[in-house]
């Protein structure tokens, strides 16, 4: 009984520590091999004893072992970046025309180490592509079933009936193919998703991805500036450094309820891998919720707070200077904050449902010192 | 026959035999060949394939020991289904938890591998643990009661061993006490103390084979729990009718002895179930409980005694019937305790429900054969009223046990 009351002490002494310190021992397992600094003020909880340790922030409540990135053929810290901004070409009438091709296939996934998921994907990948295109421009998605099970591509937008992909409209046939054809509009943070029924189990299968519209600066002379920092590719824009967080779950033993919840996937991939942020430069979170079963999802930032924009319909928040915001399913939207005051180090951020946290949807940003 | 005869066939005979087993031998081959061909052919051809579907492969998992110490939770997992599984994590209460599997790797089906969990449990609360399997399939532990396991040390296994003693010898000495007063009651009155011991026996055999049930519907299917449990009880009771009517049927002293070797397989039951109810943290066991199962097996001391009414055993004899019948409820204690896996208390209680039947059987055959000396009904009065007692007082006194 001594023995386990020692055990008790010396786990909470690495929770908080670990908070505060930003799991300094993680640092050790970096190939950076940056320092990791412990915050004077909470000094008192032995933040480094920690350094000592063997755990990270997370302590021993991890997944085990590694994902194999490969056999997936996705890496969820490649896909925090890897814009999809499609074939471009130019329209008669001058605008932009976008053409994606998306396949739907059936593919057994890893979710967490040594976890398979027998999942239906965009393009093999969960969440599939993440579209990006400017407000205004004409986008053609040519999306080909190559699955076992009827398919659509159902884009929050501003589209015609025609183009919903709901069963009537766009629903898919295995072998068929089926173009959606829409501007992109409004601007702001969306998803498309599958819509053949039943809902819950395509959306939760996998079949989900981000829509990012960018906002047009022509269009918002009022806030140029702002919207031309959103518009990929700008220079203002590559001041930013932009990640897509899809917040997602599964299911695997099919009984209703989650067993992991991840970020783009894969449970508690960021906690091993932690997101690389500069210090001088903002950061802004295309912010996604597709989780299925449980009502709502959250993303809570530590030391820190940060400006919400609901949907990204809008150039001015709505949310200010806020730490924990709240998305039911299918909602989103982007996230502004810096961390230019302060000192660098490991910052956790994850869902505020402590369930969740603790099924894979935890992860930390490994804020560094760029010499300029 | 003859003398003659006789030794010209016992002389004919090994011959008779060599000459057979060449032959013999040749005929059992055939079918081994036949066997054999059959498999090679399955294995070569793959017609078997047409059933595949493409079905994920039956997984199951039986959870047969669980330690909780300072380092942690323990877990002593066992395979089964269709194909070698791996376990992929490991959740408790709803969080991803690390471990460590030892052996590591593949479970055969039929194998078994400790998890080894270095998760801080909560001294009374509730645990859940969550294991998943590559394919995403979930088995789920409950520890209903979070409390250390009682190691193997010396320092346990002492009060361990008394409480054994006071539910187990203490009730059958207190029995055996009543043998001077069973000598003074008559015919009637011993008829209707064996009467009684049948009819506490009988709830015994029906108390007993219903917590083999119990336990091996805890033991891996593979075990095939409940047909385990009735070819158990079945063997056993076969081999003690065997052994017991070598030399006729068993009466006074060795129907004595019999009696108490199937309450000592019975106690040894109840000693497991009580040392896996101390492991689990499921009891908290009070002095009105253990005074429970005293009065409980005081009825067993007396059926004990009954047979014996007949003739003088000496004290020592008295001695070696109490160890006999109650000091395996010290060692089922201990076992229990150390939670052994399900299968073998299983199998303990149902050996254990067998003796019980066998010791049923002979004190009935005994009754009846008295019975039939007397010239009296088979079924008196007094006999009636000793099955009704015997089962009302054991149904009675494990009121005081059931929690």
């Amino acid at each position: 009984m001594r023995r386990w009351l020692r055990h008790q002490f010396s786990r909470r002494g690495i929770l908080s520590a670990g908070i505060v310190a930003g799991g300094g021992s993680l640092a050790a397992g970096l190939s950076s091999g940056r320092h990791a600094a412990a915050q004077g003020t909470h000094a008192e909880h032995g933040a480094g004893s920690v350094r000592l340790s063997t755990h990270a922030a997370h302590g021993n409540m991890v997944t085990v072992g590694e994902v194999d990135g490969s056999r997936n053929g996705f890496d969820p810290t490649a896909m925090l970046t890897d814009w999809d901004t499609g074939t471009v070409s130019q329209l008669p009438d001058g605008r932009v025309l976008r053409t994606y091709e998306v396949v739907g296939q059936d593919k057994e996934i890893e979710i967490a180490p040594g976890l398979m998921f027998p999942a239906w994907t965009y393009n093999g990948r969960v969440p599939g592509p993440s579209m990006r295109a400017t407000e205004g421009d004409r986008l053609r998605i040519v999306f080909r079933n190559e699955g076992s099970h009827p398919h659509s591509m159902h884009f929050h937008g501003i589209h015609s009936a025609r183009m919903d992909g709901v069963p009537g409209a766009g629903l898919v046939e295995p072998g068929g193919e089926f173009a959606y054809e829409f501007d992109a509009l409004p601007f702001g943070c969306h998803l498309y998703h599958c819509h053949a029924l039943p809902l819950k189990r395509h959306i939760h299968k996998g079949m989900y991805g981000a829509f990012i519209v960018d906002p047009d600066p022509a269009r918002h002379p009022e806030q140029a500036a702002v919207a031309r920092s959103r518009l990929l590719g700008t220079p203002e824009n590559k001041e930013w450094q932009e990640f897509l967080m899809v917040m997602n779950g599964f299911d695997t033993d099919f009984d209703g309820e989650n067993e992991v919840y991840a970020v783009n996937t894969v449970g508690h991939h960021f906690a091993k891998h932690p997101i690389r942020v500069e210090r001088g430069r903002p950061v802004r979170i295309y912010l996604i919720n597709v989780v299925e079963f449980d009502p709502v999802n959250s993303f809570h930032l530590h030391g820190n707070f940060l400006d919400y924009y609901d949907h990204g319909t809008t150039l001015t928040p709505s949310s200010k200077t806020v730490d924990t915001i709240m998305q039911c399913q299918g909602q989103r939207g982007i996230l502004e904050f810096t961390y230019k005051n302060h000192e660098v180090g490991q910052y956790m951020f994850h869902a505020h449902q402590s369930e969740f946290a603790e099924l894979g949807w935890m992860g930390m940003f490994d804020v560094v010192e760029v010499a300029s | 026959m003859n003398a003659t005869t006789g030794q010209q066939l016992q002389a004919a005979q090994p011959a008779t035999a060599r000459a057979l087993s060449a032959t013999t031998l040749l005929w059992f081959a055939l079918p081994l060949a036949a066997f054999l061909l059959a498999t090679a052919w399955l294995f070569s051809s793959d017609w078997l394939k047409a059933f595949d579907v493409g079905a994920p492969p039956v997984e199951k998992l039986t959870f047969e020991r669980t330690v909780l110490d300072g380092d942690g939770i323990h877990l002593k997992v066992r395979g089964g289904g269709s194909e070698p599984m791996t376990i992929a994590q490991v959740q408790v209460d709803e969080a991803f938890w690390t471990f460590r599997q030892d052996p590591p790797g593949e479970i055969a089906r039929m194998g078994t591998t400790w998890l080894h969990i270095p998760y801080p449990w909560v001294v009374g609360e509730k645990h859940e643990i969550k294991v998943l399997s590559k394919t995403g399939a979930a088995f789920e532990k409950e520890i209903e009661v979070a409390v250390a396991t009682p190691q193997a040390q010396a320092g346990n296994l002492v009060p361990q061993a008394l409480l054994g003693a006071f539910v187990g010898i203490v009730p059958i000495v207190i029995g055996l006490l009543f043998y001077p007063a069973l000598r003074g009651i008559g015919r009637r009155g011993v008829d209707f103390v064996l009467s009684l011991t049948i009819g506490l026996l009988a709830f015994l055999f029906v108390d007993t084979l219903e917590e083999a049930f119990e336990m091996a519907g805890n033991a891996a299917p593979a075990f095939q729990g409940r047909a385990m449990v009735v070819l158990g009880a079945a063997a056993a009771f076969l081999v003690l009718f065997a052994v017991g009517r070598r030399h006729g049927t068993p009466a006074g002293l060795a129907l004595a002895t019999y009696m108490a070797l199937g309450i000592g397989l019975h106690n040894l039951g109840e000693g497991l179930a009580i040392g896996a109810a101390f492991a689990a943290g499921a009891a908290g066991l009070g002095t009105f409980l253990v005074l429970g199962f005293t009065l409980h097996n005081i009825t067993e001391g007396i059926g004990i005694a009954a047979p014996l009414v007949g003739s003088r055993p000496s004290l020592p004899t008295f001695v070696g019937l109490a160890l006999l019948a109650g000091a395996p409820a010290i060692a089922g204690i201990w076992l229990g305790s150390l939670s052994y896996a399900p299968h073998w208390s299983a199998l303990a209680l149902a050996v254990g429900a067998g003796a019980i039947l066998q010791v049923v059987i002979e004190v009935g055959a005994y009754l009846i054969r008295s019975a039939g000396r007397q010239g009296a009904a088979v079924l008196n009065p007094s006999m009636v009223a000793g099955l009704v007692v015997g089962v009302g007082l054991m149904y009675g006194t494990a009121m005081l046990v059931k929690v």
